[in-house]
């Protein structure tokens, strides 16, 4: 198994439509041992959503911005284990007023906060869980969505996705001399709670499947769970600083494909 | 389980949920003019009432039910189709 062994942190759980449930149920039918967090409102929704697990697992209280509860999970997570072999962050956050269209007229709080919560928070989780990781080496994944382009809607996530990317190749740089790899997973889009809060991303989604030549299913996050696993693997070991598209290839096509038929090969 | 008894189990699954008194679930009662019910609430709602009745509600087919007496049908409507 892929994950034999492993004691794995996964945040970001809320349902079981989320990306977070997907990497965590292949975590553990590939032998991870986890720990799930939860977070202010939502952790009765994780403690509920954790019981749809294969083994459900136990939910610690963590917001990411927060240093004092990443600290205690960090201690829970000691006691527990001695040791971390790796976090999957799956968190983000941007106020109303810094998505679905508003780019123009967004203030500097709600950027701020849209940073902090999505970008700024990975390097504040893995900070904390260094001491966990620092002997054995581990793997980091974090879930990002295409930054390097402009996209309809997303706005100042946008941005904070373009950050959390940078983040995750410095978390490479300092790390990997204590064997801990930082990869992102840049994702297609799935129809989560936390899209659910993107004013017209059904219209983001339905482009999706014109383009990757995969095709691409939106209620189905397991080809990203997939990804993740494999990433917080010792398969991945030689890849950090990476960003792996799980997108059914739409970021390789320049724009939608030919109707069926329209590209097949000449003979 | 009659349609009653069935009415009855959904509202007091929902009252516990969205920690209101049992009275005010009615059938008539809409999840966010009357209830104060938002997106994080209905979204537990859902969990709770597939956990109990061992359903699967999709998101989709929530998407249209805005009261309590909607939400008792379609979860009678899944016992049904599950039956």
């Amino acid at each position: 198994m892929l994950l034999a062994d492993r004691k794995l942190l996964i945040t970001g759980v809320l349902t079981p439509q989320s990306i977070a449930f997907a990497s965590a149920q292949v975590a553990q039918e590939q032998g991870a041992e986890i720990v799930l967090t939860g977070f202010g409102r939502a952790m009765s929704i994780t403690e509920k959503t954790a019981r749809r697990l294969p083994d459900p697992p136990d939910v610690l209280e963590m917001d990411a911005n927060d240093p004092a509860q990443i600290a205690a999970v960090a201690d829970e997570l000691g006691r527990r284990w001695g040791r971390l072999d790796g976090f999957l962050h799956a968190i983000a956050f941007a106020p109303t007023d810094a998505l679905g269209g508003n780019f123009l007229a967004t203030p500097i709080e709600s950027a701020l906060t849209a940073f902090q919560t999505s970008a700024y928070s990975l390097k504040a989780v893995a900070a904390a869980m260094l001491p966990l990781m620092r002997e054995r080496g581990g793997a980091i994944v974090s879930l990002d969505f295409d930054a390097t382009k402009a996209w309809p809607l997303y706005d100042w996530m946008g941005v904070a996705k373009a950050a959390l990317e940078a983040v995750n190749r410095y978390l490479a740089r300092d790390l990997g001399r204590y064997g801990i790899r930082a990869n992102c997973v840049s994702a297609g889009p799935l129809r989560t709670m936390a899209a659910k809060g993107i004013p017209g991303y059904d219209d983001l989604a339905s482009v999706w499947g014109r383009r990757a030549p995969l095709g691409w299913d939106i209620t189905d996050p397991e080809p990203v769970g997939r990804a993740v696993a494999f990433l917080l693997s010792d398969w991945a070991r030689g890849i950090t600083g990476e960003i792996v598209h799980v997108d059914g290839g739409f970021h390789a096509m320049g724009t939608d494909l030919a109707p069926p038929g329209g590209g097949e090969p000449a003979r | 389980m009659d349609k009653a008894e069935l009415q009855e189990k959904v509202c007091s699954i929902l009252a516990e949920q969205l920690a209101i008194p049992v009275e005010k679930v009615t059938p008539e009662a809409r999840f966010s003019e009357d209830l104060d019910a938002d997106s994080l609430d209905l979204v537990e709602a859902v969990l709770a009432l597939e956990e109990e009745f061992g359903v699967s509600i999709p998101e989709e087919e929530m998407e249209g039910v805005k009261t309590v007496g909607q939400a008792v049908d379609l979860v009678a409507t899944k016992l049904g189709a599950d039956a």
